[in-house]
């Protein structure tokens, strides 16, 4: 399979400055040497806590901001020096969506109007009513008319939607798409999302800092720190087997809807602050809050490179827990996070396995120090019978 | 740092140059012929050809104006021989109608520009501040709208109106008060400051009026910030909240505009010291302008120019000072 | 013992907007109560009724705190009681914390209020109190303005503000939902650790289920300004009564467990 969008060694810098005086204080390199791949129709999740670069990358492939340096494969065409008249074609087939939908869209035109503007830009005629397009997007034609101050946040996150795919674009960048939305909102926005890549065959590339909202809807996933890529992986490997210590701490990090299974797990709790992109240590920019980081990490800036087939990791020392068979001595200190049987079940996590829940007796959730593997709690929110 | 203020002084300077190229280039372009002007009415041809060249009017403009620079920073002569007078640093020329040179004509009357100036400034700091700060905080009440009208006429009302209202009422009919003139401050305080009550309160009410009204506005809006919420749920007594957390960040926009204002009227209040009769560097301007004494107006034009520039200056380098926001990282 | 009880607390904002619906809390000393619901149920209005601050709005029912009736306490007492017994720590820890004073005035301000202490003895609790929450170099940073902060590091200092005059009940609103995930996790220890050492009663208020199954004994799932359901946290998250709740609870997205091809929702507008 070709590629649809490819991204070669992108570097983004920005001048940065400082004070009354407005002094340059130097640059900070948002983005720092990223590679991408997004296959056609797939959704790549790219997750990162903020400040770590991901907008920066999705405003370079969108290219709503030129690149200092690197190549930007779309379609078999680079981006990455085209000007405006020349990328007009390409954003046809290359859309954004925005984390913030009010500040997205123009509060003075109706949606028919905004609607319309990509096949104005594109000096095409609507090829489909906006009534279609709406409903496509789970809105009613009714609301044509209408200005986005009288929609809720996730109403206008559809019709942010809605702008992006009246197009038929082949690529979809959303940048937080569902940040700022409510929870049983998020859960709406992320199904249509995946409703409407299986009916147009749409592949997506997924930004956010939640770690469940990228599970749930991406098939790879790459890790950001610092402006850098630090691990991909496919979705299951990299949750069930995530090799750099960065990624590990992350996931360790999230906190479990499960009172049980959050109180016994041991978190990674990564100390100090991310450092400023504007002095970013040598070597592994992770070192400084890294706990295996060792004189090499200092010396020597670990390189991307694949530990399995489709298994990327920049990290000197990486956790080697592919099959589980062959535990590094590292890799079972740092499994306490993890039940035991998370590890064997490896995204095959049946229903079956919530059996006998129902049973748990106050008592026994009370030691949580004698956790047994066997036990499951808290998973019955998972269960069919539990949605409602 | 240092180096910030050498670069922010030049830019200052190159303003000032570019004001007064500006300024020299309307009064000498102007059909007026200033050798006529500095002649008087009735004068013979041959002697208006002697002002010419003693001028340098018959120079081209450039090397005129090189030739008044070059006067301010380092004083310059006029005429050659017997006949020349030398005009010291810094040099804006000799005025047509009383031939001083105009530098001293200018300083001798900052004193009550600044009396008048600073005495305003006060009053209408504290007034126009105080009817903010009580409005926001009684948002709505019968004392605000009393005091936002209020407010809105002491901006509307001409400057002479006030002016002659006040002198009808406190001088004329109530007689509290002298007829306003000039009092040394050095000599005899009292005097001065009852000398000066008027000119105050008639530049007061149209400032209190906008200072007012913009500190309403801001703190309003600093008492619906984050901060003052939390200096609250701290349990800090109501008046130090107001005080500390709200008053303090609203009163930021003021002190900018405060300095630009105060910088406009050091270089004269025009209207207030000519309706008082008051010598200061605004009446000196008025009176220029009047008798189209044009060195003496270019003088007024960028000694007044070169206070709101500095002015400009000095508010920058005060908010650095009160914002750590903007001081932090030097 | 019980330190808070609300009683049909309701918030009118006049023109009909409720916030608060008849609301019902409890909370005992040294417990932590988790207040979860979607945003605009109506959580931050009830802590901030708790600890009388809300402006322009028509407060009835019961809120007692250790025996005393607060909404209907003179603003003396309730000064008093502000800051000292109950404290509080808001979501978003820059626009909290005033840009124009130090961290230790701030922190020193707080203790000034309730205590008869000079400056430089306040300083020194200030001090003290930011290397209680993990502030690395307290005496340097101490004289930092809140922007030269990072985000983890702001709350930090909200939380030694809170904290300094050991209240009995201290009430986080959102206390990590601007924050990332492993900052909120350092967070999250830090108030689990100040809980187990200083014994404070806390009121956890979150949209982040995840947040309350790591650190409250009980829970009130909100909707609508009312309580839905409330519970030990357990219970609670093992059997949801409510299908509110089970809705709420299913449809987040997790990183753990089977993975739906599609979310279960809660059928709302949206
Ligand atoms: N000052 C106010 N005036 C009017 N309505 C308000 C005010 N503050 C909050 N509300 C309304 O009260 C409801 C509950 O708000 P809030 O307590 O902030 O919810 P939550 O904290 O659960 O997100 C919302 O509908 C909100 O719009
Ligand atoms: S290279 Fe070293 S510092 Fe970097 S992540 Fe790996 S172990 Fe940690
Ligand atoms: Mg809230």
């Amino acid at each position: 399979m070709t590629a649809l969008l490819e991204t070669r060694e992108l570097v983004k810098r920005f001048p940065v400055r400082h004070g009354l005086t407005r002094r340059l204080a130097g640059h900070v390199t948002a983005v720092d040497g990223v590679s991408l791949r997004v296959e056609p129709g797939e959704t790549l999740g790219l997750v990162g806590e903020s400040g770590c670069g991901k907008s920066t990358v999705a405003r370079l492939l969108t290219r709503l901001e030129r690149p200092t340096e690197g190549a930007i494969r779309f379609a078999g065409q680079d981006l990455a020096d085209l000007d405006e008249t020349a990328l007009r074609p390409v954003r046809r087939e290359l859309q954004m969506v925005f984390q913030d939908p009010f500040s997205s869209l123009n509060p003075r035109q109706t949606v028919r109007r905004i609607l319309a503007s990509p096949y104005q830009y594109q000096g095409l005629a609507p090829d489909e009513p906006v009534e279609r397009l709406l409903e496509r997007v789970g809105l009613r034609p009714e609301h044509a008319d209408r200005h986005p101050h009288e929609f809720s946040g996730g109403q206008a996150q559809r019709i942010g939607i809605a702008r992006a795919l009246a197009l038929r674009p082949k690529l979809v960048v959303c940048d937080e798409p569902v940040s700022a939305l409510d929870v049983s909102v998020q859960a709406q926005i992320l199904n249509l999302l995946k409703d409407l890549q299986d009916e147009y065959g749409l592949a997506y590339l997924f930004i956010a800092h939640d770690l469940g909202a990228v599970r749930q809807i991406s098939t790879r996933i790459a890790v950001m720190y610092l402006g850098s890529v630090v691990e991909t992986a496919d979705r299951d490997t990299l949750f069930d087997a995530p090799a750099h210590p960065y990624t590990r701490a992350l996931l360790s990090a999230v906190p479990l809807p499960d009172p049980d299974a959050e109180r016994a797990r041991e978190r990674i709790v990564l100390r100090g602050d991310l450092p400023s992109p504007l002095n970013p240590p040598s070597g592994c920019r992770f070192r400084t809050r890294c706990p295996k980081a060792a004189d090499r990490c200092a010396a020597e800036r670990p390189a991307l490179r694949a530990i399995a087939p489709g298994h990327e990791v920049a990290c000197h020392f990486p956790e080697w827990n592919e099959g589980n068979d062959q535990h590094s001595p590292e890799w079972n200190e740092g499994n306490d996070q993890h039940s035991p049987e998370w590890n064997e079940g490896n995204g095959q996590h049946s229903p079956e396995r919530n059996d006998g829940n129902g049973q748990h007796s106050p008592e026994r959730n009370d030691g949580n120090s004698q956790h047994s593997p066997e036990r499951n709690e808290g998973n019955d929110q998972h269960s069919p019978e539990a949605t409602p | 740092m240092i180096l910030y203020l050498l670069r922010r002084l030049a830019v200052t300077a190159a303003i000032l140059v570019v004001i007064c190229a500006a300024s020299f280039a309307i009064f000498y372009l102007m059909p007026a012929d200033p050798a006529q002007g500095a002649c008087g009415k009735a004068c013979s041809p041959e002697r208006i050809a002697e002002i010419r060249a003693t001028l340098g009017l018959n120079r081209p403009l450039p090397v005129q104006f090189w030739d008044y620079l070059v006067g301010i920073v380092s004083g310059r002569t006029y005429g050659t021989g017997a006949q020349a007078v030398n005009c010291p640093f810094p040099c804006l020329g000799f005025s047509f109608q009383t031939d001083q040179p105009v530098w001293p004509m200018l300083t001798s009357r900052l004193p009550v520009s600044i009396s008048i100036a600073l005495g305003a400034a006060v009053l209408w700091l504290a007034v126009g501040v105080a009817a903010g700060v009580v409005s926001a905080l009684r948002r709505g009440s019968l004392w605000d709208r009393a005091a936002m009208t209020a407010a809105l006429g002491g901006v509307s009302l001409p400057i002479y109106f006030t002016a002659l209202v006040l002198q009808y009422l406190l001088v004329v009919k109530l007689n509290v008060l002298p007829y306003p003139r000039v009092v040394p401050v050095t000599q005899d305080p009292a005097g001065w400051a009852q000398s000066m009550v008027m000119p105050w309160i008639t530049l007061a009410m149209l400032y209190a009026g906008v200072y007012a009204r913009i500190t309403r506005g801001e703190m309003l809006d600093s008492l619906g910030q984050n901060y003052v919420r939390t200096a609250r749920a701290k349990g800090l007594p109501e008046v130090t909240v107001v005080r500390r957390h709200a008053l303090r960040p609203a009163l930021m926009p003021i002190v900018t505009i405060f300095g630009m204002d105060l910088g406009a009227l050091l270089g004269g209040a025009l209207i207030t010291e000519s309706v008082f009769g008051l010598p200061g560097v605004g009446k000196l301007a008025a009176d220029a302008i009047a008798g189209a004494d044009q060195p003496v107006i270019l003088g007024v034009t960028l000694f007044a120019a070169a206070f709101v520039v500095l002015a400009n200056l000095a508010v920058d380098l005060v908010y650095a000072v009160l914002d750590p926001r903007v001081r932090a990282v030097g | 013992m019980t330190l808070l009880t609300v009683r049909d607390l309701t918030v009118d904002f006049g023109s009909g907007i409720r916030a608060v619906d008849g609301l019902d809390l409890d909370l005992d000393t040294g417990q932590v109560l988790g207040v979860v619901g979607e945003s605009g149920s109506g959580k931050s209005v009830t802590s901030l009724a708790v600890l009388g601050l809300l402006q322009g709005a028509t407060v009835s029912g019961e809120i007692r705190f250790d025996g005393r009736e607060l909404t209907t306490l003179d603003q003396r007492s309730l000064r008093r009681l502000r800051g000292d017994r109950i404290a509080m720590v808001f979501q978003d820890p820059l626009s909290c914390l005033n840009p124009y004073y130090t961290v230790a005035f701030q922190i020193a301000e707080a203790y000034r209020a309730h205590h008869r202490a000079g400056r430089r003895e306040a300083h020194k609790v200030a001090v003290r109190m930011l290397e209680r929450v993990g502030i690395p170099e307290p005496e340097r940073r101490a004289r930092c303005y809140p922007h030269e902060f990072s985000g983890g590091m702001r709350q930090r200092v909200m939380i030694a503000m809170a904290l300094c005059l050991e209240p009995d009940l201290l009430i986080a609103d959102e206390p990590t939902t601007a924050l990332d995930v492993t900052v909120q996790a350092q967070i999250l220890d830090l108030l689990r650790e100040l809980r187990r050492e200083v014994g404070t009663a806390i009121m956890l208020i979150t949209h982040d289920m995840g947040v309350v199954a790591g650190l409250a004994d009980h829970v009130v799932v909100m909707h609508q300004g009312h309580a839905v359901e409330r519970g030990a946290v357990r219970d609670v998250f093992r059997r949801p009564q409510q299908p509110y709740t089970r809705g709420l609870l299913a449809c987040v997205p997790r990183i753990d467990g089977p993975l739906p091809h599609r979310l279960p929702t809660l059928e709302m507008t949206g």
